[in-house]
């Protein structure tokens, strides 16, 4: 059992950082709780990767601490933390067989007879499915079938409480992708055990996990279900990582009447305006989805004029390009609707088009 | 399809055809030319066939060389890789330390063989050597020139000190390559530092020790400049090996034909200890992933 908590924590590869761009990961507070299936996703070099050999004590922090189960960690190597790492590309010991690799951290913690290391090793090599290849070198394997055998050796443990997965699908087949992380999911739900999966794939992300942390220069931005993510991003970046393609954004002018933009005032609820105005601050964004811009022929009052510039066909649906002012606002169309030809109108469905001050989400609170 | 007979390109082969006609082809020819021959004089010649051969073969003093030659190379063979591999696991990893160890390392590589052989007899002198001093200042009866155990001793020693750097780097070079997701993985699985190195770091080091085993076999097989400083074969014949058995035999008694006999017989074993060598290395290999 293990509850992941990272207090104040905040690391630097430099002895002395002068900056917040010298933190690979700066001040977060954060909790994976027992026996969730946890991804963190990102863009290359936004501290996933050290995030996770912080937690896995590859990597000691630098400020904060590690608890795990209220207990700190920071100190203790990663041999005497309870967890198990799969990396990116799979590690397994070549000239063992399939069987003496999965027996290996048994046999390393001594204490059982071979009697026990056999139960254990049959046990999770028929999870694996790769009770046929007990008996082959571990060399010979394919590399979705070595990534196993690494996750492997973190299942036989039964001291192991948490697994870390350091985007461990890079190396395999789109096709056999897939399969391991139904597998993977199947293992979760088989054994108690928490699980980080570490990404900067949104899609492996949201069909591994249950909930997505997010993280941005070192911070994780938002923790939410895949949906959430989707719906309510709580910081632009979310909305522009998320979503294929990403959020449209566009800067409207604050006024006494409200958002301008583009000579038409754009409504929001009098309690987000008002935070807004209270905020003082001048960077303002409106954010919508391309899935939930409305596309129409005529202007009307709630409608804003735009020009299609360019239509995509993407087989099961469209992307149409208009002019919106001066941005370019992208709008996900089902493959039946037509598309007017020049001229249109947009529509932003008041629940979906999102505010954000300095880059967060402003939203009316909640009764 | 047209195929196009360009016979003009032939022409560019030439120059490639001529070096390894001159640097190899002609002078094996010759040798083996010499081998079934005796020659007096240049229009003088008799055909011997395989006399030369069979003479050969059957001299026991070349039959002690190469005996010797076999004891030679597998000492220091035994010697030079697990001490190569320990002085590679002991270097340091980076910064300045990195660059200076390598430096240090390789200092031995890069001094002649011959100039090897002198540095290590004035080494081993008992008056002015530090060596020879130091053993017999503790009462070690030590003379290179009367003991054969000294004398083989010390050139085991020369050679450990002059080529156990190419394994040293040679195998450091090898670890640097292996990826540290491998030792972060032996972490989390709690491999004891024994297990680590005979699970990670042998493995990987298999295939820069290939190498580095076959150079050293064929090097040390074919050794001559060192020893022919350092003892100059002695005492007796004890460290006289089979080059230098060779060359007397060419050079110093002018006998061309059992010679170029002998070149021959030595240049097959060669070839084929280091065939054998390597290919029983291959098989291993083949074997752990034959089964994909």
């Amino acid at each position: 059992m293990a509850e992941i908590t990272l207090k104040t924590l905040a690391h630097s590869y430099s002895k002395n950082p002068s900056g917040p761009e010298d933190y690979a990961i700066r001040k977060m507070e954060h909790v994976w709780a027992q026996g969730g299936a946890y991804a963190l996703l990102g863009p290359s070099g936004c501290g996933k990767s050290t995030l996770l050999n912080i937690i896995s004590g590859l990597v000691t922090p630098s400020e904060g601490d590690v608890l795990f189960d209220g207990k700190r960690m920071n100190e203790l190597p990663p041999e005497k933390r309870n967890i198990a790492q799969v990396f990116q590309f799979p590690v397994i010991y070549d000239t063992m067989t399939v069987y003496d690799n999965l027996a290996f951290p048994l046999r390393n913690q001594g204490g059982f007879s071979e009697e026990q290391i056999r139960t254990k090793v049959h046990e999770v090599a028929d999870v694996l499915e790769l009770s046929g290849e007990l008996s082959r070198k571990a060399k010979g394997l394919s590399a979705d079938q070595k990534q196993k055998v690494s996750m492997g050796r973190g299942l036989v443990r039964e001291d192991v409480t948490a697994i870390l997965f350091d985007e461990p699908l890079t190396v395999i087949d789109p096709q056999l992708k897939w399969r391991l992380r139904r597998k993977l999911k199947q293992i979760h739900e088989r054994f108690d055990i928490t699980m980080v999966y570490v990404t900067h794939d949104q899609l492996e992300a949201s069909t591994f996990a249950d909930k997505i942390a997010l993280m941005y220069e070192g911070q994780i931005v938002q923790f939410g279900t895949p949906q959430e993510l989707f719906e309510r991003p709580a910081h632009t970046f979310v909305g522009y990582f998320i979503g294929s393609p990403g959020m449209n954004f566009f800067e409207p002018r604050l006024t006494d009447e409200g958002l301008m933009f583009n000579g038409k005032v754009i409504p929001v609820s009098d309690q987000v305006l008002a935070k807004v105005r209270s905020s003082g601050s001048d960077n303002i964004k409106l954010g919508i989805r391309p899935e939930f811009v409305t596309l129409g022929a005529e202007a009307t009052d709630q409608r804003y004029e735009v020009t299609v510039t360019g239509v995509e066909d993407l087989g099961t649906y469209r992307l149409v390009d208009v002019e919106f002012g001066a941005v370019t606002v992208k709008v996900r169309i089902p493959e039946d609707q037509p598309v007017p030809s020049d001229a249109a109108s947009i529509g932003f469905p008041e629940p979906w088009l999102k505010v954000y001050v300095d880059e967060r989400l402003v939203e009316a609170d909640h009764e | 399809m047209n195929k196009i007979e360009n016979n003009k390109a032939w022409f560019f082969v030439i120059p490639v055809f001529v070096v390894v006609a001159f640097s190899a082809v002609i002078p094996l020819m010759t040798v083996v030319n010499y081998s079934v021959q005796d020659i007096f004089g240049a229009n003088s010649t008799f055909w011997t066939g395989t006399e030369w051969y069979r003479q050969m073969l059957r001299d026991p003093d070349l039959q002690a060389a190469l005996l010797r030659q076999f004891a030679f190379s597998f000492a220091i063979l035994a010697i030079e890789v697990p001490l190569g591999i320990g002085i590679a696991l002991l270097m340091p990893k980076k910064g300045w330390a990195a660059s200076a160890a390598l430096v240090l390392v390789a200092m031995p590589l890069l001094i002649p063989l011959n100039v090897v052989g002198t540095i290590w007899q004035i080494l081993a002198r008992t008056d002015i050597g530090l060596l020879g001093w130091s053993l017999s200042s503790i009462g070690v009866d030590y003379n290179i020139n009367a003991n054969a155990a000294d004398a083989w001793f010390t050139i085991i020693l020369m050679d450990v000190w002059h080529w156990t750097p190419l394994i040293a780097l040679l195998s450091y070079s090898g670890l640097r390559a292996i990826p540290d997701a491998y030792y972060q993985a032996a972490r989390i699985d709690r491999a004891s530092r024994w297990a680590v190195f005979r699970y990670i770091q042998l493995p990987k080091l298999s295939n820069v020790l290939v190498i580095g085993v076959l150079l050293r076999f064929m090097d040390s097989f074919m050794i001559y400049a060192e020893p022919f400083v350092l003892t100059g074969g002695g005492p007796g014949s004890s460290t006289t090996f089979l080059s230098q058995a060779l060359t007397t035999m060419a050079v110093g008694q002018f006998d061309l034909g059992p010679a170029a006999a002998f070149s021959i017989i030595y240049f097959l074993i060669i070839l084929a200890v280091s065939w054998v060598f390597y290919t029983a290395i291959m098989n291993a290999q083949k074997d752990k992933s034959a089964q994909q």
